[in-house]
């Protein structure tokens, strides 16, 4: 590999690994914060990709889309933690794993009754469809650095809201101790909604992202939902800042184990994981 | 129940001897029962029900009948899922008693399919299944297929790019059996002619993150690129394809599958690619028009090349159970009709083969407004090899 190709793939990998961040920091914090393994976490991210498909032909403007689709993603999170993952947190998890594998199925089931099973594309817009020419044949896509540049904005936002605002203070007590925050006289159900909608609504951007480089096909959420898993344990759970640095560790491997090992390809981000988790069983920044 | 049954049955014989009347004769009998494997939700939801639709729009079209009888349906959804395929294939066999077998979409599931179809000698129609093993080491004279092997278009494609003057080419597909065959097929006619594999790739299924491989492509600079993929993922790599800037600089080939049923997902990304398969659109064959025309109408819908194998597959079936004068226990009848038939298919007429695969024409195929529309007949009557099969 020369050494320009080095750096692109590096541009592939760092690009990568933010998109992966977007996904799994939803499931890290409904993970590590109320203890709901939520299975559902990738239907949130095919839906937030439907919606986009959905809304940007009905606007024409994916712009539109994702402005009108995470009031909507949010509302959905409110009302799922609502009716039913409110009832999970005081059983075990085999039920949340049931209950949320049993939303899997009727999330697809619904999606195919309403938009049916035919792979779709969404339109790059029109702002960022120009492409940046990095060599003499491969030019990269402006829209694909526009989402990087959103998930770092991202990033930083959640770091900012978690670490230095009274919410993510409430937020953070809640995950060491429910009762006592409770017993201070703080909503502690009230903030566990406000967590949830947050999952929800940042899978669901992520999938409203993605959508047009993606395109919008059934069982996508699938795909996605094993390798935050996979993020999810190694930055340690519920850690934001583990799932960022673990998202760019898996785009990094995923990256350049297709490129230097493609016999072991589909085994490399596995093998990182284990690594790791023999390095530190609790993941990289498990706290505590 | 069944000896009421039996008694009805026997009494209308009884009546249908005595008074020699045909039209009683024919109510007495038994319907013939089609079993059809197909995924109805999942990723191939849409292929399998246009299978089943192509199917029993033939059936449809012979007033309801095949080879005179009356057809009765037994379905299940196959879910795409191979672990569970023996399980369903012996639900339709052992259960329901099919008297022949219709599936699927999904190679792996076939494979499964074939094996409960041999060892209880059920009649097995495959109608899409690609995988070479069908029609090779896995060959029985009970199997046919009214689809395609992996082989053919690839083998198609190959001379193609080697034609073209193309000389080093890298290829890419997903590291499971069907990609991998349509690679073999694909390098087996370009080197023949001239050409060099430079690299082949492959990345596991169903990951669909392309980026690292263009960047490699980019560094190569080959002549050109083959791959193979469908569906969702052939959508996003030729989108992914087209946004590298590498599609006006290193031309793209596949097989036929990359662009059937996703033209929409590519939109302008999928301008002007050229594949090959054993169907096309607007081919200047009448019986295309007559049957596009009815599957519309019937199904408010487009047919594509899925429901024209289901189309196929209940014309192959009609002819063998004709020539056994509807009688579908006369297996040996039907199997010797149905490998001397000359199916007057959509997608032109075809014969099967010694290990009853098609031997059908190829066609170029390049998109033009939305459209695979045929070029022209690359290959007329190509036979896949057959390799393994001892029959």
């Amino acid at each position: 590999m020369d050494f320009a190709s080095f750096l692109i793939q590096t541009l592939n990998s760092l690009q990568y690994g933010l998109l992966l961040f977007l996904v799994a920091s939803g499931l890290t914090l409904v993970f590590g914060i109320m203890g709901i393994i939520n299975l559902a976490h990738g239907s949130f991210y095919m839906i937030g990709a439907y919606l986009a498909f959905v809304l940007a032909s009905l606007t024409g403007n994916l712009f539109a889309a994702i402005a009108l689709g995470i009031p909507l993603a949010l509302l959905f999170g409110a009302f799922l933690e609502w009716a039913l993952f409110s009832h999970l947190y005081k059983r075990d998890h085999l039920e949340q794993v049931l209950l949320t594998y049993g939303l899997i199925l009727i999330f697809e089931e619904v999606r195919s009754l309403l938009v049916g099973d035919e792979v779709h594309g969404v339109d790059i817009p029109a702002v960022f469809s120009a492409s940046i020419q990095l060599s003499e044949v491969l030019s990269y896509p402006v829209y694909r650095l526009v989402i990087s540049a959103v998930c770092i904005v991202l990033a930083v936002a959640l770091y900012f809201v978690i670490q230095r605002t009274r919410l993510g203070m409430m937020i953070r007590a809640g995950n060491h101790d429910r009762v006592m925050v409770e017993a201070l006289g703080i909503n502690i159900n009230m903030i566990y909604r406000v967590v949830f909608a947050l999952g929800v609504a940042l899978a669901a951007l992520a999938g409203m992202l993605a959508a047009p480089i993606s395109s919008v096909f059934p069982n996508m959420g699938s795909h996605v939902l094993i390798i935050s898993f996979v993020i999810v344990v190694i930055g340690g759970i519920g850690s934001v800042w583990g799932a960022l640095v673990a998202a760019l560790v898996i785009g990094f491997a995923d990256t350049f184990g297709k490129v230097l090992v493609p016999e072991l390809s589909g085994m490399v981000v596995y093998l990182v994981m284990a690594a790791v988790l023999l390095w530190r069983p609790e993941g990289i920044f498990k706290k505590g | 129940m069944k000896t009421t049954q039996q008694f009805f049955g026997k009494a209308a014989l009884a009546l249908a001897l005595a008074a020699t009347c045909g039209a009683l004769h024919a109510q007495a009998q038994p319907k013939v029962k089609v079993g059809l494997m197909l995924p109805s939700t999942g990723t191939y939801a849409s292929p399998g029900t246009a299978i089943g639709n192509g199917f029993k729009l033939f059936v449809t079209e012979q007033g309801g009948k095949l080879g005179g009888r009356e057809v009765e349906y037994f379905s299940v959804d196959d879910e795409s899922d191979p672990s569970k395929a023996t399980e369903n294939a012996n639900k339709l066999i052992k259960r329901d008693k099919v008297d022949v077998l219709v599936g699927t979409v999904h190679s792996g599931v076939a494979l499964a399919m074939a094996k409960v179809a041999r060892e209880n000698k059920t009649l097995f129609l495959v109608a899409n299944a690609g995988a070479d093993e069908l029609t090779g080491p896995l060959c029985a004279p009970t199997l046919f297929r009214t689809s395609f092997s992996a082989w053919q278009p690839a083998y198609a494609m190959g001379k193609v790019v080697a034609d073209k003057g193309h000389k080093r080419v890298v290829t890419l597909t997903w590291k499971y059996s069907f990609g991998q065959q349509s690679i073999e097929g694909f390098k087996e006619s370009f080197e023949k002619g001239g050409g060099k594999i430079v690299k082949e790739m492959t990345l596991p299924f169903p990951n669909v993150e392309f980026q690292p491989f263009l960047t490699e492509i980019a560094a190569l600079k080959p002549d050109a690129v083959y791959v193979f993929f469908a569906g969702a993922g052939a959508a996003k790599f030729v989108r992914d394809y087209h946004a590298a800037g590498l599609k006006n600089t290193i031309p793209l080939y596949a097989s036929g599958f990359l662009t059937d049923g996703t033209l929409d997902a590519m939109g302008e990304a999928g301008k002007g690619l050229q594949t090959t398969l054993h169907y096309a659109d607007g081919l200047p064959n009448k019986k295309d028009a007559a049957f596009r025309l009815n599957y519309a109408k019937t199904y408010k819908l487009q047919p594509d090349v899925y429901a024209m194998q289901g189309y196929d597959a209940a014309q192959l079936y009609h002819a063998g159970l004709s020539a056994a004068g509807g009688d579908p226990a006369k297996q040996a009848e039907i199997i010797k009709a149905m490998e001397g038939a000359k199916v007057d298919s959509p997608r032109g007429t075809f014969t099967l083969s010694k290990a009853h695969n098609p031997v059908q024409d190829i066609y170029l195929r390049e998109v033009q407004g939305g459209q695979n529309k045929v070029v022209s007949t690359l290959i007329k009557g190509l036979a896949d090899p057959a390799r393994g099969c001892k029959m």
